[in-house]
């Protein structure tokens, strides 16, 4: 019988700070070599989990433990942060708070640095890491020089150089494009099977993790455990939505074809899901759906022609780029981390200057015009809400752009009340914002731009960090404002759900410029344009291959227009 | 607090210098606010020391300072003028030995508690700007006494203003955003 | 985006790129001190001297450091010039003498050669260390910088404070552009247009997201820092020390020489100023 590595026995955890229980009764064992995703909305208590495996709790968050947990045969209760380091590596979800060197090999070596070893020792530990980790050529980056994954793979090299065996990961996806999500997760797996290591992720995007086998699914609800099985064995339970975790798609599709899944084999990914009648369930169905030609906006609002930029001379950013936005579009706008996304918005919005080429905003020249009076045609909403908030109360914040802007007193409380209506926050309008959920915080700075009647806004990363419930919810807002409010919408995403499921054209951009402008459906089934751009393949799209179905994109459309229906019916 | 706490704060300290240090680099060369009267701005970074030293002590605050202080002078004058960033270390010194008193974690601090904070910061300043670093000047650049004690009297009232106004409005508002919210209720 | 600092370090094939940073650090900090206290001419102008030869061997072009020559140059004109308009006769107090060019002693506006001497003395101090500082900086691995720190005697945990702030000075630097363009879009004002407590509240409004979100960050990198299991010894190591090696211990022999003979000329001038003129 092998000895569990992590048990917690009718644990319990109150936060100092907090009236009520985050954990309650938890019991779970985690055996050396498992591969554990923990998942579950936010509030649920899975973050809380992970800080007792690593020892931040009780030591850097006070708190009421109940019952029992014990790591690598370390009581938690009484044992060091420090101790406990020497078992568990934990790669945060930030990794530039996790990056504290000056450099690659700096930051690798870190841990080894405080432990006082030799130079002679530290060089050949970081040269091992850095070959298996394949960061050789950026040993000698600045953490400003690399991307987000790569970032992500120098953390993991930082706490794989203790040998530890136990490996925590806090949200290993939230900040990646999905080629670097993809690729994180191959090689999380290759690594645990290659050192034999336990591996707890904490993630509540389920088919990205999924993508790589797992042994178990541990579901936390409300601090309790209400899942803890194969991942197989839950998903055909399919309570996913009720849990507040996104489904997914492939299976959302084969349920919404007629197909049972606890009839199916082997759920837990679409390469190997199988089932007497899925083929002639997926093929009556589409032929069953016909697909509407969507109405697109076809009113020119912002055209940008031949646009340059560069930050220095050899590199140019975006070179010779032609976009047309029409009133009325909800897009989003995709492509590899660095290929100038944020940079594109930075030159619309002002706070970048054009090298060359047109920028017209109703046909007039928007060149012309300083940063701020870009703003009252088209907003642009940082991704973290805590880069914008600057007053104590959501009133004041959401009413800080018509005060400056030298509005009377009425004239500014009717539009923020109105405002703070259409966004859902009108009932908290006396509230403090630090009282606010992560979600809120992001719309009171929507409704701070929003305030202003922009015909455009730009957000970056509108559900980044959000879980399921939050995430609907915020795209339930976006889609109203851009239906009934008429506002046009760019999104800057990462996210290939959001990008399908709620916008009805996509811009990829690539080589300075854009590569492919279509519908989403088109563009995720475009295995090029995919690769190039580092997008992910949808499900559905392997769906549809695996199952000989006429065409894929068909599927893929159509799919995504019955949910559209489903929702607005809602 | 038992030892494990303290060696958690003491890395605190170790992170709140180096970051501090940082933002008031930053502000040092990127955020100049004119007052009007020519070549004086106001000193937007002292204000933020003001929090920083409030929230993590005279350590943090001194030494913070005195990094920033001497990156930024590396950076724009080739070599620090080191009794003025010296001096600047003790007044981080001495605005963060109010941390207890001021207490800015423990919620909205009060006006009584602002006034008090303010006369003392305007003494400090005092010391450090008419009495410290002109005197060090004289004792060691060997400057005229007339023209670096003009610079300290200028340096005091620019500091004090900068403190009283910029670090007033920050620790308030910090400490507002630290706020307990236990009977918040929705408004129709 | 531009992640420099306004000058820094490039890797550089030079003796100087070479040195440790400790006896870098050491002699900078040492000559800065010793040019700092004397007023001796000779002396100064012997230290220039080296610096400028040192700054040549170091192979940094002009127009690596021109911008930061242009501030320097005016920041000790403007002190020159008030040094004189609040203290036109200090030269002729220091040095007891009076060798007139311009009126006499008795007015308060004259100009004597004394005065001159001192002034130029006084622009000796204030530029004399500029290139040693500049090869400092831009031949000294910021990497190494913390480690030569230590080394010389600075605790570890002062040490690494620096390298944090080193590390996130380009972070803090951009999040403070976004910021403010984010805010500037609202219609924030710093600029001359505003009155002044306008002016004040806008820069804090400005500022604010900065400072909170920094202030978050402290948290957040101190679990890391932890959780990597910094600050549990009383030593560390470092990957980036540098050891000395045979060049290093000469420059220190051509340091303490250089250091010795301005502490002597204290005794051969009997104070801190060479006076040329008895």
């Amino acid at each position: 019988m092998v000895e569990p590595i992590i048990s917690f026995k009718d644990f319990g955890f109150q936060y100092d700070s907090q009236s009520e229980p985050t954990l309650k009764h938890i019991n779970l064992d985690i055996f050396p070599g498992e591969k554990v995703l923990l998942a579950g909305p936010s509030g649920s208590g899975k973050s809380t989990l992970g800080r007792c495996i690593n020892g931040l709790i009780p030591q850097s968050y006070p708190g009421e433990i109940t019952g029992s947990a014990t790591v690598a045969g370390h009581d938690i209760k009484d044992s060091s942060i420090f101790e406990l380091s020497f078992s568990v590596g934990t790669v945060l979800q930030d990794p530039d708070s996790q990056f504290v060197g000056l450099s690659v090999k700096e930051d690798i070596a870190f841990s080894l640095e405080n432990d006082e070893r030799s130079q002679t020792e530290m060089r050949a530990a970081t040269k091992k890491w850095a070959e298996r980790l394949d960061l050789k050529p950026l040993l000698d980056h600045s953490p400003q020089g690399i991307s987000g994954g790569q970032k992500q793979r120098v953390a993991m090299a930082g706490v794989l150089i203790d040998e530890s065996n136990i490996l925590l990961f806090d949200e290993p996806l939230a900040s990646l494009d999905p080629a670097s999500g993809k690729a994180s997760i191959e090689l999380i797996d290759h690594l645990a099977r290659q050192q034999n290591l336990t591996v707890v992720i904490i993630e509540h995007r389920l088919e990205d993790v999924l993508q790589r086998p797992i042994d178990r699914l541990v579901v936390l609800k409300d601090g309790e455990i209400v899942g803890n099985d194969k991942p197989s064995a839950i998903l055909k339970d399919s309570l996913m939505q009720q849990l507040g975790l996104r489904e997914p798609l492939y299976l959302s599709a084969l349920q919404l074809a007629g197909v049972k899944l606890a009839d199916c084999d082997n759920i837990d990914s679409v390469e190997t899901v199988a089932g007497d009648n899925i083929e002639s369930a997926l093929q009556r169905w589409t032929a069953g759906v016909s697909l509407q030609e969507p109405l697109l906006p076809t009113e020119p609002l912002l055209t940008l022609n031949n646009l340059n930029f560069s930050y220095n001379r050899n590199q140019p950013i975006i070179h010779g780029l032609n976009l047309t936005i029409n009133r009325g579009d909800m897009l989003s706008l995709v492509g590899r981390n660095g290929t100038g996304k944020s940079t594109l918005s930075n030159l619309i919005t002002g706070f970048l200057k054009l090298d060359g080429g047109e920028m017209k905003l109703n046909g007039q020249d928007l060149t012309q015009l300083s940063v701020k009076e870009r703003a009252d045609h088209i907003g642009y909403i940082l991704q973290d809400p805590n880069q914008m908030i600057s007053k104590a109360m959501i009133f004041d914040e959401v009413a800080a752009g018509l005060r400056l802007r030298g509005l009377t007193d009425d004239e500014v409380e009717r539009r923020v009340n109105d405002t703070l209506k259409v966004c859902g926050l009108y009932e908290f309008r006396h509230w403090p914002i630090s009282a606010l959920s992560f979600g809120q915080k992001k719309r009171v700075t929507i409704a701070a731009i929003l305030v202003l009647n922009p015909e455009m806004i730009i957000l970056d990363e509108p559900t980044a960090g959000q879980d399921l419930r939050h995430y609907t919810e915020m795209m339930n807002f976006l889609e109203t404002l851009n239906r009934e409010h008429q506002v046009t919408i760019m999104l800057i995403t990462h996210d290939m759900h959001l990008m399908l499921e709620y916008t009805q054209r996509a811009v990829v951009l690539a080589d300075g410029g854009v590569l492919m402008d279509a519908r989403p459906a088109d563009v995720l089934t475009n295995e090029a344009v995919i690769e190039k751009a580092a997008l992910a393949k949808t499900s559905l799209f392997t769906l549809a291959e695996r199952y000989h179905l006429p065409s894929a994109l068909d599927f893929v459309a159509k799919f995504v227009q019955t949910e559209r229906e489903v929702r607005r019916h809602e | 607090m038992n030892n494990k706490n303290q060696s958690s704060n003491s890395i605190r300290t170790v992170v709140a210098t180096g970051i501090g240090a940082a933002v008031i680099f930053v502000l040092m060369k990127f955020v100049a606010i004119p007052t009007g009267i020519p070549n004086t701005q106001f000193n937007v970074a002292e204000g933020f020391l003001a929090l920083l030293a409030a929230l993590y002590g005279p350590v943090a605050g001194g030494l913070a300072v005195f990094i920033g202080h001497s990156l930024n002078d590396f950076v724009t004058y080739g070599s620090p003028w080191w009794t003025w960033v010296i001096t600047d270390g003790l007044v981080g010194v001495a605005l963060g030995l109010i941390k207890n008193r001021l207490n800015v974690t423990g919620g909205t601090v009060k006006t009584m508690k602002l006034v008090w904070f303010n006369l003392y910061q305007i003494v400090v300043n005092f010391v450090a700007w008419v009495l410290i670093a002109p005197t060090g000047d004289v004792l060691v650049y060997h400057e005229p006494a007339a023209k670096v004690y003009l610079q300290g009297v200028t340096s005091w009232i620019v500091n004090s203003v900068s403190v009283a106004i910029i670090g007033t409005i920050l620790i308030v508002l910090y400490s507002r955003t630290r706020a307990q919210h236990g009977s918040l209720k929705k408004e129709k | 985006m531009n992640s420099q600092l306004l000058i820094g370090y490039t890797a550089r094939d030079t003796f100087l790129n070479r040195l440790s940073g400790s006896t870098k650090l050491i002699g900078f900090v040492a000559l800065s001190i010793i040019g700092m206290v004397t007023y001796d001419t000779r002396f100064l102008l012997g230290v220039l001297l080296i610096s400028l030869i040192l700054f040549h061997f170091s192979k940094i072009k002009y127009h690596e450091v021109a911008f930061v020559l242009q501030v320097i140059v005016a920041f000790a004109i403007l002190n020159l010039v008030m040094v004189y308009v609040f203290a036109p006769s200090y030269g002729i107090t220091i040095y007891g003498t009076h060798h007139m060019i311009l009126g006499s002693p008795d007015h308060y506006f004259n100009l004597s050669w004394e005065q001159l001497f001192y002034e130029f003395n006084l622009l000796l101090k204030y530029i004399f260390a500029v290139p040693l500082a500049l090869i400092f900086l831009m031949t000294t691995n910021p990497s190494e910088f913390a480690a030569s720190l230590n080394k010389i005697g600075v605790s570890y945990r002062i040490s690494y404070s620096v390298a944090i702030a080193l590390r996130y000075i380009p972070d803090v630097q951009n999040d403070y552009r976004t910021i403010s363009l984010a805010q500037q879009a609202r219609g924030y004002e710093i600029s001359r247009k505003a009155k002044l407590m306008t002016r004040a509240k806008g820069a804090v409004q400005i500022i604010m997201p900065l400072i909170l979100s920094s202030l978050d960050r402290i948290e957040i990198i101190s679990q890391a820092m932890e959780l990597r299991r910094f600050g549990h010894n009383k030593k560390r190591t470092w990957y980036m020390a540098q050891p000395f090696k045979r060049n290093d211990y000469l420059a220190l022999i051509i340091i303490v020489l250089i250091v010795l003979i301005g502490i002597a000329l204290f005794k051969v001038n009997g104070g801190r100023f060479w006076n040329p003129f008895k």
